[in-house]
């Protein structure tokens, strides 16, 4: 697979964003019934590009197709590349199946990030909800990483069901921290769950933060992205400074084909993260 | 049996809950009068679905889950409901019978306003009777959306 690479141009010609680059699978960690997490390196052992928070990469199975998929890792490590994947598709189902030492291909890193300057300097809520806590995982590192740039961190991480919780490991190290509170629901659960269940948004008023100097990241199924931002601007957190990170079906990753249009904007190019100021009355229409 | 009533020769200071804050002096004190302290340990039922709704609660500390049976198989969370917060309107509603089951997660402390008490309190001042229940339409609108959610199962698509 080399040869894609060494088709590249080299003398300041900017690389075809067409071509996926191969990475091997180093890693492969089941997160949840139907839900993994792969860590990928290139196989010509160059470094990945480094990649801000918030980003996604076009992911290709080769013979099956190519989706687009957050970068879960850690952006002080950029030599790991993670991506969290969940088999929902013919094709995330695939690459959901691969196997450690075999090889997809990655074009990236693509799209707006998590303004994490908009950030520093104020109290910070992250709302996630089932596969919305891996694009946010980067923002979290970088700010844990940083503890000092920012106020409080409050963490509300919602799921389907106890089962469906990702990073479970790491949610409950989060947990042990007295630099960051979070906060577990889940819609529904069986008697073995002592935890909470409900919606995210019912977890706002245990949640400490200073709303007119607040900034916050929300990821998720879009109702719940919707009824998350409502709520905040309700208790005061100026629209401009709520950040959401908008799923569509984005093909090309690069503004081309249109498939992601949302409104005015593509999501791949303009986005996936906007302010909510900017997507208020798009979101609420059901046409777009 | 653990649940443990407190006698109560004073009136529970049911004002201090973050439902009847702004209530009328008057109102509070009728309806403080039908409130009692309770507490359960964890795993112990407040109530079950079918019985008799003889009270309002208000969660001092603790948590609460709001279950539901099934069809059969066993019995799902569908709200938890913590500190601060309310359970019930069944009490309101003919023919006041629970719903759910409500079962203590951990130690809870609440105090329960006996139902019959409170609905003549409400008949006796519409107005505060029109205020109380401006207070629990948001309660029930948020269970309402929960449902709603639980049904659309936005997680799954």
């Amino acid at each position: 697979m080399s040869t894609v690479d060494s088709a590249v141009p080299a003398g300041g010609v900017p690389p075809n964003p067409w071509l996926p680059r191969p990475f091997r699978v180093e890693e492969r960690v089941a997160e949840t019934g139907d839900t993994v997490t792969l860590c990928l390196r290139p196989e010509d052992g160059t470094a990945p590009p480094p990649f801000a928070p918030g980003q996604f990469n076009m992911v290709y199975r080769f013979g099956v197709g190519e989706v687009a998929v957050s970068i879960s890792g850690d952006p002080a490590r950029p030599e790991e590349l993670r991506h969290t994947v969940r088999a929902a598709g013919k094709i995330s189902e695939s690459l959901a199946g691969a196997a450690p030492g075999e090889t997809v291909g990655v074009r990236g890193p693509y799209g707006t990030g998590w303004p994490m300057e908009r950030l520093a300097g104020r109290d910070v809520v992250v709302v996630a909800g089932g596969l919305g806590l891996p694009p946010l995982r980067p923002a979290l590192l970088e700010i844990l990483a940083h503890r000092e740039r920012y106020g409080r961190l409050e963490v509300i991480y919602g799921a389907r069901s106890p089962p469906d919780l990702v990073y479970y490991d790491e949610v409950q190290t989060w947990r042990r921290r007295s630099d960051l509170r979070i906060q577990v629901t889940v819609d529904a659960a069986g008697r073995e769950w002592y935890g909470d269940v409900g919606l995210v948004t019912a977890r706002l008023p245990d949640a400490r933060f200073d709303p007119p100097r607040t900034g916050a990241l929300l990821c998720g199924p879009e109702i719940m992205m919707r009824l998350t931002a409502r709520a905040l601007e309700q208790a005061g957190v100026p629209a401009d400074r709520i950040f959401l990170s908008m799923e569509r079906n984005m093909k090309c990753g690069i503004g081309s084909c249109g498939h992601c249009q949302f409104g005015q904007s593509f999501v791949c190019r303009d986005g996936p993260v906007f302010p909510y100021s900017a997507l208020r009355d798009r979101l609420d229409r059901r046409e777009i | 049996m653990t649940d443990t009533r407190f006698p109560t020769p004073e009136r529970i200071p049911i004002e201090d809950h973050p439902f009847f804050h702004g209530f009328d002096a008057g109102f509070l004190h009728r309806v403080g009068a039908a409130a009692e302290e309770r507490t359960f340990a964890a795993d112990e039922f407040l109530f079950h679905e079918g019985t008799p709704a003889r009270a309002f609660y208000l969660v001092q500390e603790g948590k609460v889950a709001l279950e539901i049976g099934a069809g059969g198989g066993p019995p799902l969370t569908i709200q938890t409901i913590g500190a601060r917060e309310v359970i019930g309107w069944s009490w309101l509603v003919p023919p006041h019978r629970w719903r759910f089951d409500a079962r203590a997660l951990k130690p809870t402390r609440l105090h329960s306003i006996d139902a019959a008490a409170l609905r003549a309190a409400i008949d006796a001042d519409p107005l505060q009777g029109y205020r109380l229940l401006r207070r629990l339409v948001p309660v029930l609108a948020e269970r309402l959306e929960m449902a709603r959610l639980q049904v659309l199962d936005v997680h799954r698509r």
